[in-house]
């Protein structure tokens, strides 16, 4: 990627505005994949000034800041302690280390990218995003909306109050992009599943999801339904691996998932 | 076996390097670059298979900054081969610098150099081009025959018979056959036929390929170049640039690895190409986009294979025929594809009939050419899978098997005779092969007879064991030659220079090791140089297994004339006869006990004070036989029986490469190796889009091993001493990539009892072939 | 546009364009150590630390190195000679072209990580491709440098 000028803005406003001014603006979150865009724009918005590194944990939810490099949520104690620290988990399972140093929460939630694996754990966590313009939207909305927002990320809000989880990505190497993503979450309202990588971007298994919530026990029966359910959303394929094999990969740890889970639980 | 207690052979010393290419002291041929060098990029194309109708560069050309733009029209019609091999080449001459045919998307189309990157690469796009654009042939298996033909041009040419009938997409063929392979096989009791396919594997070494020119005081062209072959690179520019060879210096600086990538020519031709026409340095460095889509790969093969046994397990007949896609460009088409008979077959030497067959055909992919253990990697995959499936057909441990047939010490196979590189082969017995001992001991080391064939351990994971063995070579007979100067200096220490190609396997480290050995001289003694075609005598370069057997036998002959040399001018000094002179760890005595003279101080006076002269030896070397270095491989590995994903939890090699020079060293060679077998096997795989386009283009697409891929690596050498070569040694390079592709298919049908049968094994085939196998029954 | 920087404790100002990257200004500044080996972050040769931390430099904008601390590896002679030398003796020094990067890294870890089991060691070399050694012998020097320096 080109551009012409670079500023690293005072105030979320300068960066606002100059979103609005141009559509050849953009903010220029870590900068990891920018190489790999042939695009020129006018101004790259920096926000690196701004604060929005921190991450704070509140009483009831952790609020990640937009520019928090994914090696920071590897590595703080509190996040990990969510949901069987599945957060934690597909933070460090991004490429090598000195890339998570670079590549922060807030490039791979607003890129949606397909291939991104903290947004599926995010999007199981039920996740709230919160914009400057917009205010506080949830990344399950968000990633529903069409094309780019013209907002600017401020944060990442994870509740609290989860109970166990579960992540798994399947991948050819440990420094390759997953073939799929799946996040199982307890929360206070039922299990939560998302899968990523499918290739496009994470999305909920509402069916299996229902069929657990609505489920007496989760017995071995509940499982197989929720585990077809879940291998029957729409995958596609790409080199990482066939439609037929992520339908496959789907099914299989969905019901280890909720085993695990379940007997976590109990 | 002459074996005896060494002094600084099979010892393990670091490499003469490594601290200094650690602290990041300019060592690379980039490090090198001049500052003012002109950059070159390459317009390359965007179609399989095209010819260029067209091209203006009026509007490049007159871009500010620009200094030359070179197309098709630039250069003569002169083919040759890329392939950096020994002359006359095995391979066609099929390559024009540029020319106005592209074969593959990512050809050359033409040349910019300019003042820096950017100016470069906005020139290329100004540049106009338009394509006639052809059917490519995308299918390897329907190349032969196919109505695009994809070499038309009559220039080029075969410098002998290879089989070349570029009408019918055909760059080389092959046949031979020893006894009668169809009447044994019909009196066998029990035949097993595959079909196998191995896939394009790309080298990936971390220094992309890279080149820098410039024109001397003396006017003449030097080339720095990350290049196994310096001195292929400067026969082949001067013939296809019609530049007199004694103006041409190729310095090969540090090399960021190889592994047959840097064998062949890739950017040297452009850069001379700019500098001699503009009088500039220049320089091209390939990005890693280009290193994928623009070099070359190993050949991808299809193996049909037929094995004849009795039915009490012993082998009769060996049927090995075969297709494999050379890409665009024909390099080593012949020569692969005959080490995928001639260093796999011999393997079990006791068959009565023996045949391997094939084409190797063009195809609008990229180029194949020179990959560590080529040929043989393919080779040894079809056949060591094949013959656990003779074992399960005889109800046989597959080891047990192989033990019963595999070659073993003094014997030899007839294949030797008749197939060598390109060329008919030469007769050799076996005078080193521990390869007996190396099953029992790895038998050993993996736990064989506790854990083979599998154990279940828990309700989703199966553990398995999986062997292959494997055999190489040690240089090309008669044909691969290399040189070594010793210069002594004073105070007793030398320079040891090698045309010999360091590409970062340790070989300057272990051929000092081998000069110190026999001056009896500390390693710190020895400085050594590699290489320069000015500066350092000929060698054919990195490869083929060739440096620790070829090269080290040039530097043990450099050094045996040192040492006699030396023992002469101590007799002269001591006034005694050479005869009555004992030689020790740099100090001469003489027999009856008369004052004794000190190496260095020897040295001293010989370049100050006594009958003052210059002391230099030069030792020169080719095989008049390739003595194999052999090995087995076991695997275990943990398999998911749901999902197919496989974890590797250790790889066990034991292997035969007579003395090791270096044990560290060797062992770096075995594990890396072990690995790149790992990568093939499970992982790397060349996609293209439909239209032809490599999607693979980067780390990010092409998956290589990383530090989690193999949970522990053993590895074991035998006590082995290989008579003909230097202080027992044979080659090391090649042979530790031949059997992770067979033993992890075998660990596969161990586990769960479906065979892959083409690479890489991913855990989407194993799953595919197990619900096959549970619709089947 | 100027930044001005800290390039291994010496103070640096230089002129780069918005977009250009840290790799590129490092060479043009004469730091030899700092190659390239894929463009697409996968690979960590072009590897040097920004603030104590590993990044790698063929992503990062040099404008963002303004008023930070690179380091390279003519930076820390002191690691890198060490780790060299339990390189040579694992046999782990071969075509050493992705070695600089492994030894910004592994000074790095030591600065971070109290603890260095063999998981930690794995996790923060995992970004560090190399198409020689296989690994094993890497991991194994990495781990006598680092139990040395205890």
């Amino acid at each position: 990627m080109k551009f012409k000028t670079y500023r690293r803005v005072e105030s979320l406003d300068e960066a606002y505005q100059l979103l609005q001014e141009d559509r050849k603006n953009m903010v220029v979150a870590g900068g990891g994949w920018l190489k790999m865009s042939s695009r020129t724009l006018e101004t790259a918005i920096d926000l690196s000034a701004l604060g929005l590194d921190r991450i704070v944990a509140g009483e009831d939810t952790i609020e990640i800041g937009s520019m928090t490099p994914l090696s920071a949520i590897e590595a703080d104690s509190g996040i990990a302690a969510l949901a069987s620290g599945i957060l934690s988990q597909a933070a460090g399972a991004v490429m090598g280390l000195s890339f998570r140093n670079l590549a922060t929460v807030g490039g791979s939630v607003v890129g949606k990218y397909g291939f991104s694996d903290v947004l599926t754990p995010l999007l199981a966590m039920g996740a709230e995003l919160d914009f400057y313009g917009e205010g506080r939207i949830s990344l399950e909305a968000f990633l529903k909306k069409k094309g780019r927002t013209a907002d600017i990320l401020k944060s990442v809000i994870v509740p609290r109050s989860l109970g166990p989880g579960y992540f798994k990505k399947v991948r050819k190497t440990r420094l390759d992009f997953a073939a799929l993503n799946l996040a199982v979450v307890t929360t206070q309202r039922g299990y939560r599943i998302a899968v990523g990588s499918r290739p496009s971007a994470a999305t909920l298994g509402e069916e299996a999801m229902e069929i657990l919530n609505s489920a007496d026990t989760i017995d071995e029966a509940t499982i197989e339904k929720a585990a077809r359910a879940v291998a029957s959303l729409k995958y596609g394929d790409n080199p990482r691996a066939s439609k037929a094999y992520r339908e496959h990969v789907a099914y299989v740890y969905t019901k280890r998932a909720i085993e695990e889970v379940r007997d976590c639980e109990d | 076996m002459k074996k005896k207690t060494f002094k600084t052979v099979n010892t393990q010393f670091p490499s003469v390097d490594g601290k200094g290419i650690m602290m990041g002291r300019p060592a690379y041929t980039d490090d090198f670059a001049p500052v003012d060098a002109l950059t070159i990029k390459v317009l390359r194309s965007p179609h399989p298979f095209a010819r260029i109708a067209s091209i203006d560069t009026s509007a490049a050309e007159a871009m500010e900054g620009v200094e030359i733009v070179l197309t098709h029209k630039d250069f003569k019609r002169n083919p040759f081969t890329r392939a950096g091999q020994g002359y006359p080449e095995p391979s066609p001459h099929d390559k024009f610098v540029l020319d106005e045919y592209v074969r593959y998307v990512g050809d050359e189309v033409a040349a910019v150099a300019a003042v820096d990157e950017e100016t470069a690469l906005s020139a290329l796009d100004a540049i106009d081009v338009e394509y006639e654009v052809y059917e490519p042939v995308l299918d390897f298996e329907s190349a032969k025959g196919h109505d695009s033909i994809i070499h038309p041009e009559k220039e080029v040419y075969e410098m002998f018979p290879i089989g070349f009938d570029p009408e019918r997409n055909v760059a080389a063929s092959y046949h031979m056959e020893i006894g009668d392979v169809e009447q044994t096989l019909a009196q066998s009791d029990v035949v097993v036929e595959e079909t196998f396919y191995t896939q394009a594997q790309a080298h990936t070494m971390l220094e992309p390929h890279t080149v820098n020119a410039h024109i001397d005081y003396q006017d003449r062209l030097v080339l720095f170049s990350a290049t196994q072959t310096p001195f292929h690179v400067r026969r082949i520019l001067s013939q296809t640039l019609e530049v007199p060879i004694s103006r041409i210096r190729v310095i090969k600086p540090r090399v960021g690895g190889g592994f047959g990538g840097k064998q062949a020519i890739h950017g040297e031709m452009l850069a001379a190409a700019v500098t001699l026409r503009t009088g500039r340095p220049s320089k091209l460095t390939y990005t890693r986009q280009e290193v994928f889509e623009s070099s070359y790969t190993r050949h991808p093969m299809r193996l049909n294979i037929r094995i004849g046994s009795t039915k009490d397990g012993r082998l009769t007949a060996l049927d090995l025929q075969g297709l494999s896609d050379t890409g665009a460009y024909g390099e080593h088409a012949l020569t692969v594809y005959m080490v995928t008979g001639s260093k796999v077959l011999p393997l079990y030497n006791k068959v009565d009939a023996v045949r391997f067959a094939g084409d190797v055909v063009y195809t609008n992919h990229v180029s194949s050419g020179a990959f560590r253990g080529y040929g043989a990697v393919q080779g040894n995959f079809a056949l060591e899978s094949a013959i656990d499936k003779v074992a399960d057909k005889l109800g046989m441990d597959p080891m047990a098997l192989r033990q019963k047939n595999m070659i073993l010490e003094g014997e030899t196979s007839p294949i030797f005779e008749v197939m060598g590189e390109g060329t008919e082969g030469t007769a050799m017995d076996m005078e080193s092969c521990k390869l007996d001992y190396c099953v029992k001991r790895g038998m050993e080391l993996i736990g064989y007879e506790e854990k083979s064939p599998r154990r279940e351990v828990s309700e989703h994971k199966i553990r398995s064991i999986g062997g292959a063995i494997a055999m190489q070579g040690s240089g090309i007979p008669y044909i691969d030659m290399g040189a070594a100067t010793l210069k002594l200096n004073d105070d007793g220490f030398f320079n040891l220079t090698v045309g010999a190609t360091d590409i970062g396997q340790g070989s300057d480290t272990i051929l000092a090791q081998i000069a110190a050995e026999q001056l009896e001289v500390p390693l710190e003694k020895m400085v050594v140089y590699s290489s320069d075609t000015d500066l350092t005598p000929f060698d054919v370069g990195a490869y083929a297994s060739s440096t620790t057997y070829v090269s080290g036998n040039a530097v043990l002959k450099a050094a045996q004339q040192m040492r006699s040399r030396l023992v002469e001018e101590a007799a002269r000094s001591m006034q005694t006869s050479p005869e009555a002179i004992i030689y020790e760890d740099g100090r001469f005595e003489a027999e009856d006990g008369s004052p004794g003279i000190d190496l260095g101080e020897l040295a001293t006076k010989l370049y100050y004070n006594e009958d003052q002269k210059q002391l230099t030896t030069t030792g020169s070397y080719y095989g008049t036989k390739s003595p194999p270095p052999f090995m087995v491989g076991f695997v275990e590995i943990e398999i998911d029986r749901e999902t197919g994903e496989l974890d590797i939890l250790d790889y066990v090699s034991v292997v035969d490469c007579g003395t090791t020079i270096n044990p560290a060293l060797a062992r770096g060679q075995i594990e890396g190796g072990i690995v790149q077998g790992i990568g093939m096997a499970l992982t790397e795989d060349e996609h293209y889009s439909k239209k032809g386009k490599l999607i693979s283009k980067d780390f990010l697409n092409y998956k290589i091993p990383d530090n989690y891929t193999v949970k522990k690596l053993t590895t074991e050498f035998a006590d082995s001493y290989e008579d003909s070569g230097p202080y027992g040694a044979k080659s090391v390079a090649e042979i530790g990539i031949d059997t992770p592709p067979a033993a992890l298919a075998n660990a596969v049908e161990n586990a769960l009892g479906v065979r892959i049968r083409s690479l890489p094994i991913t855990p989407e085939k194993i799953v595919a072939a197990l619900k096959e196998s549970r619709t089947d029954t | 546009m100027k930044i001005e920087l800290t390039v291994n404790a010496r103070r640096r100002s230089v002129e780069v364009s918005p977009d250009d990257y840290l790799v590129d200004t490092l060479k043009k500044l004469g730091y030899k150590s700092v190659r390239r080996g894929c463009d697409t972050t996968s690979c960590g040769v072009c590897t040097v630390l920004v603030d104590g931390d590993p990044i790698p430099s063929c992503a990062f904008l040099s404008v963002r190195a303004d008023q930070r601390a690179v380091t390279t590896v003519e930076g820390i002679p002191e690691t890198a000679s060490a780790l060299a030398e339990e390189f040579g003796q694992t046999g782990a020094d071969q075509c050493g072209f992705c070695n600089p990067g492994i030894a910004l890294t592994v000074h790095a870890m030591q600065e971070k990580e109290s603890d260095t089991d063999d998981e930690t060691i794995r996790r923060h070399l995992v970004g560090h491709l190399c198409r020689c050694t296989g690994y094993q012998s890497q991991h194994e020097a990495i781990k006598a440098y680092l139990g040395d320096e205890k």
